[in-house]
């Protein structure tokens, strides 16, 4: 045997043994786990399935403040752990059920996709509270909670029906679902609201975050002659393109102020928190149901970031609208409502239910580029 | 609305292709040597996160882009020793690579979330002012630097002697080996170069074109420079083709929106995947196999007869 086979079978069993003491590690540390449970009886598990990374600034990172809110509430009452970046559909199951197996006692699954595989895990595991975020299927052990973050939209309207002076504003749009309808219908409502000639154009790049490509589609929208640039997508990229144009736009689910101190107008903050420490609260008494939770500006799971980078009476009518959403004398949903096919869906007088907002599959007459 | 310029399409379709060109550029020459390293998508995080950190620490934009390269090629080490010295399979070894680079990347990088850069600038053409088409030249120096790569492999790989040396060990590492070659060490640097253009085409996304640090912010562009590869069949100049045919095509997806056009844009983006089936299918033919430019021994482990 030369020294050089020599050296590579030093290396391989030297592998096997770094394996070997890899595996003792981790049974050591189950060991231990398994231990502390039984040590802390009425710490109460959380568990987070999270669909992106918690540094993406938006849609996640609200969850996660959310999350780290609970911790603060009940210190060592709670005990929280997240899986993040798990993909929707049927991989999402397998890092719900992994939650399930390890006694967490509330487990929130935080995006749409993840409804089926919440609903079948919860099956299996009756004695768990489960609460799937924007979805609209529930069981005994399965709650659904969502923010009307079409409020926010609105309000996104009134401040770019204000600003705009190409009236052509740019919209970047993940995709052609109820949810994100419901916030391109609500933005144009709040756009003409104070000026008519408003026209909403729409770019879906048919992903949630890939920052290049929000990018790519918010310069597109500029080249056009958008002015205002709004989002639902989850990267900061759309708000930094504005910015380098010299135009103006909206954060994502998330103040991005710092991407865009000079571009950004205002962003719509979803605020998990106070509905997690409630929920939680509710699973430590004994109080829990199944219940339907749609929250908005009211109940304080919506806020806006501070207004900026616009003129005082564009501050005044935002905070106008803001009020007026608030205490209800601003109806967004108000008809007549008329798509893009020219099909009224809502009668002048009447006002839209909640059932028809959730089954929302239409964009208003203005909007262009729809699906 | 405005017309749409298609000098502002042509200038963002320069802009989408440069990651996609750096990396898959560099990945050309490691699949050339006859090693398959799917870690492009890890490095090029790695490069993103470290380059992005160096500018916001150090300010200089040399020696951020400095710093990627050197961090793609060392991380790019990592999977050398791995699949070289320990001759693990290099499948896995490469999915471990982007798997480790997504995570470390994201640990590096925590706290310069929300730190906003202003994107790098571009190189100015004297006379842009005169001729709108000129301003079709402004790009960022990583565009240039890309260009230059495709151009620099393309005559290393079929015009000098080292580069056939790293072709015969691509395509036959027992005859390289029995010729004096070391395998190894070719291989090693091979990785080496990969890991480089890797990191600096992640760098590019953190630095020019969207100038922030976000966790996976690559968003599977080093899988599309991995295909790429394969679409170019292992030539550079093809290669330089699909990629802009690659960045044209996403590009178009966005940009057609404007035109209302009959075609749906999930068309646009299944386009590139399409295309690359076919060429895999094509490759698999009976007439093509063993006629392609496919190296021979790609991802085969090397194991020297003693």
């Amino acid at each position: 045997m030369t020294a050089v086979q020599k050296s590579f079978h030093f290396l391989r069993s030297g592998l096997w043994a770094f394996s070997a003491t890899c595996l003792l590690a981790a049974s050591f540390l189950v060991a231990m786990a398994l231990v502390g449970t039984a040590d802390a009886q009425e710490k109460t598990k959380v568990g987070f399935v999270y669909v992106g990374p918690i540094g993406d600034h938006g849609w996640t990172h609200a969850h996660d403040v959310g999350r780290r809110a609970l911790e603060e509430e009940f210190g060592s009452g709670v005990e929280t752990t997240f899986l993040e970046s798990v993909p929707e559909g049927a991989d999402a199951e397998g890092a719900i059920r992994r939650l399930a197996n390890e006694g967490h006692d509330v487990i929130f699954t935080t995006s749409f996709g993840y409804m089926n595989p919440t609903l079948k895990v919860a099956r299996e595991f009756p004695d768990i509270r489960f609460e799937h975020a924007t979805g609209y299927k529930r069981s005994d052990n399965v709650s659904t909670y969502s923010i009307r973050f079409y409020e926010g939209r609105y309000i996104q309207g009134v401040i770019a029906g204000h600003m705009t002076q190409s009236n052509a504003i740019g919209y970047v749009a993940a995709f052609p679902i109820p949810e994100v309808m419901r916030g391109i219908n609500a933005f144009l409502l709040g756009a003409r609201s104070v000026n008519p000639e408003v026209t909403l154009h729409l770019v879906w790049v048919n992903t949630w975050f890939d920052p290049g490509k929000e990018r790519d589609a918010a310069q597109s929208l500029i080249d056009r002659g958008a002015d205002i640039i709004a989002q639902h997508t989850d990267s900061a990229a759309p708000l930094q393109v504005a910015s380098e144009n010299g135009v103006f736009a909206f954060g994502q689910a998330s103040d991005m102020r710092a991407f865009a101190p000079r571009a950004q107008l205002s962003a719509s903050v979803n605020s998990w928190g106070p509905y997690y420490v409630a929920r939680v609260q509710a699973a430590k008494d004994g109080s829990w149901e199944s219940q339907d939770t749609w929250g908005g500006l009211k109940s304080g799971m919506l806020t806006m970031a501070e207004y900026a980078n616009m003129p005082d009476e564009v501050k005044a009518a935002a905070r106008t609208a803001e009020q007026g959403i608030r205490d209800g004398s601003v109806a967004i949903w108000k008809g007549p409502l008329v798509d893009t096919d020219g099909t009224e869906h809502l009668a002048a007088g009447l006002e839209l239910s909640d059932q028809a907002l959730l089954g929302m599959a239409w964009a208003l007459e203005g909007v262009q580029g729809a699906p | 609305m405005l017309e749409i310029s298609w000098l502002a399409i042509a200038l963002t379709i320069a802009a989408a292709s440069t990651p996609l060109l750096l990396a898959a550029a560099g990945e050309l020459v490691v699949e050339r040597a006859g090693v398959l390293n799917l870690g492009l998508e890890g490095m090029m995080l790695m490069g993103a996160v470290i380059g992005f950190i160096v500018k916001v620490e150090s300010g200089s934009w040399f020696v951020a882009c400095l710093a990627a390269a050197c961090v793609g090629a060392l991380f790019s080490q990592a999977f050398a020793f791995f699949v070289l010295t320990l001759r693990a399979n290099q499948v896995a070894a490469g999915l471990a690579l982007t798997i480790l680079g997504g995570g470390l990347a994201a640990v590096l990088g925590a706290g310069y979330v929300g730190v906003s850069l202003a994107p790098m600038p571009r190189i100015p053409v004297v006379g842009s002012e005169l001729h709108p088409w000129l301003g079709l030249l402004e790009h960022s120096p990583l565009f240039w630097l890309g260009l230059l790569v495709v151009v620099g492999v393309q005559w290393f790989l079929f015009h000098s002697r080292a580069g056939l040396v790293l072709r015969a060990v691509g395509d036959s590492h027992d005859s390289a080996h029995a010729l004096g070659y070391s395998v190894l060490k070719v291989r090693a640097l091979a990785i080496a170069f990969g890991g480089a253009m890797a990191g600096l085409g992640g760098a590019y996304l953190s630095l020019v074109h969207t100038p922030l640090w976000s966790e996976g912010m690559t968003a599977g562009r080093g899988w599309i420079a991995l295909a790429l590869v394969v679409f170019a069949f292992w030539r550079p100049w093809r290669l330089l083709f699909g990629t802009f045919f690659f960045a044209s095509v996403t590009i178009l997806e966005i940009y057609a929106q404007g035109f209302s056009l009959a075609v749906p844009p999930q068309f646009f983006a299944m386009l590139p995947y399409l295309a690359t089936i076919a060429i895999l299918v094509f490759l698999s033919s009976a007439y093509w196999r063993g006629r392609s430019d496919a190296p021979a021994a790609l991802g085969k482990t090397f194991a020297p007869p003693y």
